[in-house]
């Protein structure tokens, strides 16, 4: 039974030691918070503020690439109730409006189905259609457009 | 004027004080009736549109839930709520005419949504989507009758400098202001969210206009 205790604390005290030697244990010195090797009483320079890239129509990268926004849609509405881009998108809507039409494909669903109103599969536009800033990337990278290549 | 009646009982007291009232006075002089008269007037118009501005302001359109929950949480963030520029339009602004007899107008028809907060009309989100595409229609409405009266408070085609704006905004001013077109018709939803069905809803309001 003695025995038995002294070997328990024989372990835990191995295992203290272990981890205190151990390389990679967490030390206070070694976290690094989000916001970098800043003093906690310093401040952050505030990032850029970049502009949404406006009225020029932008390149497509690819054949199958869905178009760029070339507009602000900050302001429009797109939930269960209604989506605010096809006021202006949507045919007949889009000759008043003078805005590209929504192509048929957005009027199939995946059955391949025609309908007369835009397919549950395209609603939500944003998913696929997004609007661009004049930011750089924030990423070094190697990529370029399809047609470079021929 | 008697006090006494056929039957010789007491009159009630409303008809007491009535006879008070049209009873001339034997004690004060017409003149210092007269300023009595003109400082009370004041102090009762004073406190009416004291009343009046006290339910124009932003803190008074919000102090029910209804609008705190649904269509103030909207605003907050919207353009008109925070901008470049930090000129704000709140609740009144855009809800309640500047003239005076439209006002008037205006908060007796509130007097009726009193009464719905009362009786707890749209007191959850889903009974005010409910309801919802009926208020946002009589705005719109109104708005289209008065060629958006509020709207033209602060902005104008008129002193608008299109060249400053992006041509997708600047094609539609320019056409809009030649077809006679309002503000509300292209700018619905720019406080709050739409409600269900808005784009068939602006379809049947533009045609029910175009007959008359
Ligand atoms: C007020 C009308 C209006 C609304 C609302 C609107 N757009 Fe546009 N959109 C236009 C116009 C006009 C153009 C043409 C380019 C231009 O003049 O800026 C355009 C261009 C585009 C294009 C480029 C198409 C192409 O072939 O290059 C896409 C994609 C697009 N919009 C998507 C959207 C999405 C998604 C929404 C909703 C979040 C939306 N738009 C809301 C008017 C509108
Ligand atoms: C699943 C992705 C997806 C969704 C969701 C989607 N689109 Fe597209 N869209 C595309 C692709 C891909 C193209 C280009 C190929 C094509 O025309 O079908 C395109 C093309 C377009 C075009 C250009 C048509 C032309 O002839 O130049 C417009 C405008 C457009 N979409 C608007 C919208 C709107 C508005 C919505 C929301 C109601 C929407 N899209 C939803 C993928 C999508
Ligand atoms: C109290 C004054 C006031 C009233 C009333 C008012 N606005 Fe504004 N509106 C402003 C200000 C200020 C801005 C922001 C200007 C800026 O800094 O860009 C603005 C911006 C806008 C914008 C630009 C949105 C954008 O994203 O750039 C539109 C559209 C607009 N108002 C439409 C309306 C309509 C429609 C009404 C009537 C229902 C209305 N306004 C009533 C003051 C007002
Ligand atoms: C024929 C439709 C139409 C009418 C009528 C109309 N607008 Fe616009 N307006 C637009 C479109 C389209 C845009 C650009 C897209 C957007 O902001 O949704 C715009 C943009 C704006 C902007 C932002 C401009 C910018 O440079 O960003 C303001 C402010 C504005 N409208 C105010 C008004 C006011 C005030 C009225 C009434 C006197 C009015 N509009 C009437 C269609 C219209
Ligand atoms: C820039 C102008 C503007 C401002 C500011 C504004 N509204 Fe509105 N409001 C509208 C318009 C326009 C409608 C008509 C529906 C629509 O287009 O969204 C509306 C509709 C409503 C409705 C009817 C329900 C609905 O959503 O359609 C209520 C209630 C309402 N507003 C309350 C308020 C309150 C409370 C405030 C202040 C927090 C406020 N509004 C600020 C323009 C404005």
């Amino acid at each position: 039974m003695k025995t038995g205790l002294k070997l328990i604390a024989a372990a835990v005290g191995l295992v203290l030691v272990a981890a205190t030697l151990m390389p990679g244990s967490l030390r206070a010195g070694d976290v690094r918070s989000l916001r970098g090797e800043l003093a906690i009483e310093e401040n952050n320079a505030a990032p850029e503020v970049h502009a949404v890239r406006e009225g020029k129509p932008l390149d497509r990268a690819y054949r199958q690439q869905p178009p760029l926004i070339p507009h602000k849609v900050d302001r429009y509405e797109i939930d269960l109730k209604v989506n605010q881009c096809l006021r202006c998108h949507d045919w007949p809507n889009n000759t008043r409006e003078n805005a590209p039409k929504v192509s048929e494909t957005h009027y199939q669903d995946r059955q391949g189905n025609r309908l007369d109103q835009i397919a549950g599969t395209r609603w939500f536009c944003t998913q696929c259609h997004v609007p661009q800033t004049d930011a750089l990337p924030l990423v070094e990278n190697r990529f370029t457009p399809a047609n470079a290549a021929r | 004027m008697t006090t006494e009646t056929i039957a010789g009982r007491r009159p009630g007291a409303l008809r007491r004080l009535w006879a008070t009232l049209w009873r001339p006075s034997a004690r004060y002089s017409l003149a210092g009736l007269l300023l009595v008269g003109v400082v009370a007037g004041i102090v009762f118009w004073g406190g009416f549109n004291w009343a009046m501005e006290m339910t124009n302001r932003e803190e008074f359109c919000v102090s029910c839930h209804e609008m705190k929950n649904n269509v103030y949480a909207e605003y907050t963030g919207s353009i008109h709520d925070s901008n470049r520029t930090g000129v704000r339009a709140t609740c009144p602004d855009c809800h309640v005419p500047k003239e005076w007899v439209h006002k008037i107008v205006r908060k007796i028809q509130a007097s009726n949504e009193v009464l719905h907060w009362a009786l707890g009309s749209i007191n959850t989100r889903e009974k005010f989507e409910e309801q919802r595409p009926r208020l946002a229609n009589n705005v719109w409405t109104s708005m289209k009758k008065t060629d958006s009266r509020e709207c033209r408070n602060c902005h104008n085609f008129q002193t608008m400098d299109v060249t400053q704006q992006r041509s997708r905004a600047r094609d539609r001013h320019l056409n809009g202001a030649l077809q006679g077109q309002t503000c509300i018709d292209c700018h619905k939803g720019i406080a709050h969210q739409l409600p269900a069905g808005a784009l068939e809803a602006e379809q049947k309001l533009n045609e029910s206009f175009k007959k008359h």
